[in-house]
């Protein structure tokens, strides 16, 4: 665990975090979450967990991303907060 | 300042853990939109993953892999031709030290948990889009208006 390193990754997820459920475009909001997805993957990687780390990659910030553009596509973009 | 020292810096993981589930749990009631509140509910689900990791943390170790696999099988061989002798004096120096390494079981439970989040997001979703069909809205206050409307007499 390198912890410069860890403590820079953990202040990027909580603004990650925070901006997602800011935003209003849903879009947006998937794919800052996109990001914050890759962001938790790379801390794991660090922490030494490289098992949910690749899985993480694969499903976290892939599978479900695509998942919620699937569904934005089939109903409303506009949030209304 | 001595605070921020002796316990946010060497605890910052589980500081973290706790402010992300908040954010998560703060969405999933406050927010009006039902995609949001899934976004919420996948940042409250890795912030218990984060936490749990966390604990397989130890300083100074390195990823759960052997990297010299010697034969399991020529040692027990070994171990069989001086019979009644104690093993463990004679290969301590090959032994594998577990301070080394991460732990992998925490690792391990949340693999699965990673998946089943997913698999509650993707039902999560088509629920939504059930829902959607049916009242024509995502925002948790318009289909409340509609259901309160006996809006349940939905155009299928």
């Amino acid at each position: 665990m390198i912890v410069p390193f860890d403590i820079i990754i953990l202040i990027f997820l909580v603004i990650t975090a925070v901006i997602s459920l800011r935003v209003r475009d849903l879009l947006s909001a998937t794919m800052i979450l996109g990001v914050y997805s890759f962001l938790i993957c790379l801390l794991w990687a660090e922490m030494g967990a490289v098992d949910v780390a690749f899985t993480e990659a694969a499903v976290g910030a892939g599978v479900s991303t695509v998942f919620m553009i699937a569904t934005i596509y089939h109903t409303r973009r506009r949030s209304s907060d | 300042m001595e605070f921020l020292k002796t316990s946010v810096i060497p605890h910052f993981n589980y500081w973290v853990y706790v402010i992300l589930m908040m954010i998560g749990l703060h969405a999933m009631i406050t927010k009006n939109n039902l995609i949001k509140k899934l976004v919420g509910m996948t940042i409250f689900q890795t912030a218990i993953i984060l936490f749990y990791v966390s604990i397989g943390v130890k300083s100074g170790s390195t990823i759960p892999i052997l990297e010299h696999h010697h034969d399991d099988h020529a040692e027990v061989a070994a171990a069989d031709a001086h019979h009644g002798e104690p093993a463990e004096s004679d290969h301590d120096s090959d032994a594998v030290n577990p301070d080394h390494f991460a732990n992998p079981l925490p690792h391990v439970l949340m693999l699965t948990a990673i998946v089943v989040g997913v698999s509650t997001l993707g039902v999560a979703l088509a629920v939504s889009q059930s829902i959607f069909k049916d009242f024509g809205s995502l925002e948790e206050d318009e289909i409340l208006e509609k259901i309160k409307q006996g809006g349940a007499a939905i155009d299928d």
